[in-house]
């Protein structure tokens, strides 16, 4: 076939793209090659319009075994134990066909993670939607949380935070966001870099059928109105083999027969082959016959370019092969021979005793292009909302309004679709501000949370960059963990248009600036463009995914409120900020101005105090004041709890909207034992820490002396009908 | 006592019930689905999961394996046969316990703590527990719903075949509190000789304070006794 400038540009190749190649490889590739180059150097796997920005982040520590540049992040948590995490995108398929993109993207992640040696212990989520009343939205809801279920409850791996967001910008590209966490021990991590000549590469799992060819070219396009047609590139999952994969994976690394192992994620056979020995510096040369096929004739650029979900690529130790051979047939898994590592550091793809493609792999891994995409900067404007010129409402309605919407509804809905219990170690489900996992049979455990703020990035994404991390780090500390490392989602717009390359570069820095400030790298993540649809972008959309430790779990610390007659401490300083706040959103449809300040310094002091006291057990119950302001916090509190709260009006006469609703940051709530106030406010004024002393619990009932009074058991039920009505 | 936990591809509860057994002292073995004998054993559970993906119909392939020819002889000559979640869609399809587990009521996915009541605690599994002692157990499945023909279930009824009953946190048997749609909110139950307990709910979950709590203790130490 010739190729010309249609076949080029069905590649999602550009023609001056097209011209590197030739200049490259000094002649025309065939389409096989073709294939290849643009499986290799679409957005997705190239990185080309985000390196140069990613490359300013935070990646090392004290505690970071690996960061970013292998399937997943590692870091060290003490005793030789190791966590493994990394968050990615599906967000492309999943609006395509729900089920099957979120229950591929579950499964993607989870290869990531076990790749690496490590049994996954948790997975989280972070999926957004178009408005509540857009036609599509309840069936990609609907589609996307059995997705996300059906694969994590089939494989046994407990989904156990994450979380759900509703906003127009997603009307027409939802986001579905996956991490998976995975506990190694310190010695046994396994590396994608190939070593040694003439090793077996060893292709494992599921046999290759035709499903998701160019599935990575997808996700590096928007989409228009014929994206309906591109169904068949989504993959399809099959749960139980990827089950039958890990625990066949995870007995082979039981010894050290492998040398270097990559998942068949993106690009499968081609960027898994292409990535091992880049990294080794060595070629690579495959028997195309020899893979398993699920179909018949399926040709080499089928086999290079296949999506096919559940499989590995192994390069081996000499002598290893039936051993390993021997595993794979226990778990009824294919275990094949499909090629060679040389020292040629090419590509060498045969066919039938033909050589049907030749590419120096540097072509496609170092040499792959690297673009610095024009940027603007955002000017963000201060737009004051006055008050005294809209509706009047009263304080108890406000609250009703956010906590009845579908964005700050309970959940439960959806988790209760979820496993959160398999595996027998999660301490603390979904519902609090973050998820508690212990390590299994020790005293340890692991915090994790997934954040995001998209509205704060939009209007301003320097701050919003740098609130997400804040808020993240604010979420472990909450139920009494360390943090330790964070992995990235980054979701944006089209990175052509120089508005949106500039909110990337902008909400990168914030994120680097946060991360720098709070001693919290960036071990993994992942880029993701073009999300939009006919020129219309989405909302900047960075998910920010955490761990913390924490080193002795006797008893997990959420934000239930656990007695009565104890003290509510209001720690951090209340300006009333409303720019961009819930409380105008969902009350008068207004979304301006500015997002909250984040404040570094005020945020690391008042997190280190917060947990300071959590571990001198002087905390009975902590939570993050976040969206939503201090009222909806406290709510929260009360909810689900068996207690409600007396609060007092703030001393200082001010608006009450702006106090109880504002959205100021650094802020924690934390329920104190009447006996220990005296000492937490002790220490709280020797580290110069701002508190407020603003009520303390009770039965029944969240209450502001003079303006209302609500039994809690409503408050529950505002809360929990929304899901179960839509 | 010795145990002996049935590993099939894609059981995921193996891990957990092994770990539940030990921490109850039992000896614990687990057995791979290709076996065509069983180790000595006083108890044979079939974990939770997703043995064979679910495919077909859940618990179907697994039910015509290897080894399950050793199950249903060892459970015929009387000794204990425990399955829990997948694994009582699996003692169904053997035939050992007799009726079907259907898609929940409501056709999700559903994992939540919920109530369930002891409604005969004259076995060997459940004789720790109090007559009607109500349970919170969790529950993480796709098909709960039992049915069975009126004969059968009258049969499971005078004969006190049913074992659990989900009910709310006064232990009344309603329908709000029948989580998956089961007839007479059945959650558990015998066959007739009492030896083979099969039951949706995961007690292996419930003996660790600190994850949830420990009223899948009495269970594991009834079987002790």
């Amino acid at each position: 076939m010739e190729i010309d400038e249609k076949i080029i540009e069905k590649h999602g190749l550009k023609q001056e793209e097209y011209n590197s190649i030739l200049q490259l490889l000094k002649r025309k590739p065939n389409l096989l090659e073709l294939g290849i180059f643009s499986a290799m150097w679409n957005e997705h796997c190239s990185y080309k319009s985000s390196r140069i920005h990613l490359k300013k982040l935070p990646t090392k520590g004290k505690m970071i075994i690996q960061g970013p540049g292998e399937n997943a992040g590692v870091i060290d948590i003490g005793d030789n134990d190791a966590i493994v995490f990394k968050i990615e995108s599906h967000n492309h398929p999943s609006y395509i066909e729900p089920y099957q993109g979120a229950a591929t993207g579950v499964g993607g992640i989870l290869r990531d993670v076990f790749t690496m040696g490590a049994r996954p212990i948790a997975l989280l989520n972070s999926i957004h939607f178009g408005d509540t009343s857009h036609p599509k939205t309840k069936n990609l809801l609907n589609g996307v949380v059995s997705g996300i279920g059906g694969y994590g409850n089939c494989i046994g791996i407990p989904t156990v935070a994450g979380e759900t967001k509703f906003n127009e910008t997603y009307n027409e590209n939802i986001l579905v966001n996956a991490m998976a966490v995975g506990h190694v021990n310190k010695n046994k991590i396994f590396y994608s870099k190939a070593k040694g000549l003439n090793k077996s590469v060893v292709y494992v799992g599921s046999k290759t059928g035709r499903d998701g060819i160019h599935g990575a070219s997808m996700a590096s396009a928007e989409f228009d109105e014929n994206s309906e047609e591109k169904k068949p590139t989504v993959q399809v999952g099959d749960p139980f083999t990827e089950k039958l994969l890990l625990e066949a994976c995870l007995e082979l690394m039981k010894d050290d027969s492998i040398i270097a192992i990559q998942d068949m994620g993106a690009a499968g056979l081609t960027s898994s082959s292409v990535e091992m020995a880049s990294k080794g510096s060595l070629g690579i040369e495959l028997d195309l016959d020899k893979v398993p096929c699920r179909e018949d004739n399926m040709t080499p650029y089928e086999m290079m370019l296949s999506e096919s979900q559940e499989r590995m690529l192994i390069i081996l130790e000499d002598g290893k092969e039936n051993h390993a051979r021997k595993i794979f047939e226990k778990w009824d898994l294919d275990f094949v021979i499909i090629g060679k590592t040389n020292n040629t550091k090419n590509l060498t793809l045969k066919f039938k005793n033909k050589i049907e493609g030749e590419i120096p792999i540097e072509f496609l891994a170092s040499k792959a292009p690297v673009y610095e995409r024009k940027w603007v900067k955002k000017k963000p404007k201060e737009k004051r909302t006055d008050l005294k010129k809209l509706k009047k409402i009263k304080l108890e309605d406000a609250l009703i309004k956010i906590l009845s919407s579908p964005n700050y509804s309970n959940k439960s809905w959806i988790t209760s679709q979820y496993d959160q219990m398999v595996m027998c170690d999660t301490i603390q489900k979904s519902g609090a501000d973050a998820a508690i996992v212990r390590i299994h049979n020790k005293d340890k455990a692991i915090a994790v949370s997934v954040d995001s703020s998209a509205n704060y990035c939009k209007s301003f994404p320097l701050i919003g960059g740098r609130q997400i991390v804040c808020e993240n780090w604010r979420n472990l500390i909450s139920v009494g963990a360390s943090p330790i490392a964070i992995t990235n989602c980054l979701n944006f717009g089209n990175p052509e248009n120089k508005e949106i390359m500039g909110e990337f570069a902008e909400c990168i820095q914030g994120i680097k600036e946060a991360c720098e400030f709070l001693n919290y790298p960036v071990v993994s993540g992942n880029v993701s463009f073009y999300n939009g649809t006919n020129n219309k972008n989405i909302d900047p959309t960075p998910v920010i995914g955490g761990v913390g430790l924490i080193s002795n779990i006797s008893k997990p610390l959420n934000h239930r409120l656990k007695m009565e007659k104890s003290i509510i401490l209001l720690i951090g300083k209340t300006f009333g900020h409303l720019q961009q706040s819930c409380f105008l959103k969902e009350n008068y449809s207004i979304i301006e101005g500015l997002p909250p300040e984040v404040n570094l310094v005020n945020e690391k002091n008042n997190g280190e105090i917060i947990l300071k006291l959590i571990k001198k057990n002087l905390v009975l119950s902590a939570h993050d004041v976040s969206s939503g302001g201090l009222l909806v916090a406290l709510s929260e509190m009360a909810i689900n709890s068996n207690f409600g709260i007396k609060i007092l009006k703030p001393k200082k006469l001010r608006n009450l909207f702006e106090y109880f609703f504002g959205e100021d940051q650094g802020r924690y709530l934390i329920e104190v034992d009447e006996s220990k106030v005296g000492l937490v406010n002790e220490i709280l004024n020797e580290n110069k820490i701002y508190y407020e002393n603003i009520g303390n619990t009770q039965k029944n009932y969240l209450e502001i002396k003079n303006e209302f009074k609500i039994n809690v058991k409503d408050l529950y039920k505002i809360n929990n009908s929304w899901y179960n009505n839509y | 006592m010795k145990s002996s936990v049935i590993v099939f591809p894609g059981s995921n509860c193996d891990r957990d019930i092994a770990s539940a057994l030990e921490k109850m002292q039992f000896k614990n073995q687990m057995v791979w689905h290709k076996e065509t004998s069983l180790p000595k054993s006083d108890l044979i559970v079939i974990p939770g999961g997703f043995s064979y993906g679910d495919y077909l119909r859940s618990g179907a392939i697994a039910g015509k394996s290897l080894i399950i020819d050793e199950v249903i002889k060892f459970a015929n000559s009387g000794c204990l046969v425990l399955g829990i979640c997948n694994g009582f869609q699996i003692l169904t399809e053997t035939g050992l316990l007799k009726g079907t587990l259907l898609r929940n009521k409501n056709l999700k996915f559903i994992n939540r703590d919920v109530n369930i009541k002891v409604v005969n605690n004259k076995t060997k599994f459940t004789s720790k527990y109090n007559l009607n002692q109500i349970l919170k157990i969790n529950i993480a499945h796709n098909e709960g719903n039992y049915f069975t023909d009126p004969n059968h279930l009258n049969i499971l009824e005078k004969e006190n075949l049913i074992a659990l009953k989900y009910c709310n946190e006064n232990g009344e048997v309603d329908e709000q509190s029948n989580p998956n749609g089961s007839l007479k909110n059945i959650a558990g139950i015998f066959n007739s000789k009492k030896n083979i307990l099969g039951m949706m709910p995961h007690p292996e979950r419930m003996v660790d304070q600190l994850v949830s709590n420990t009223d899948g203790v009495n269970l594991f130490n009834s079987l002790l006794n």
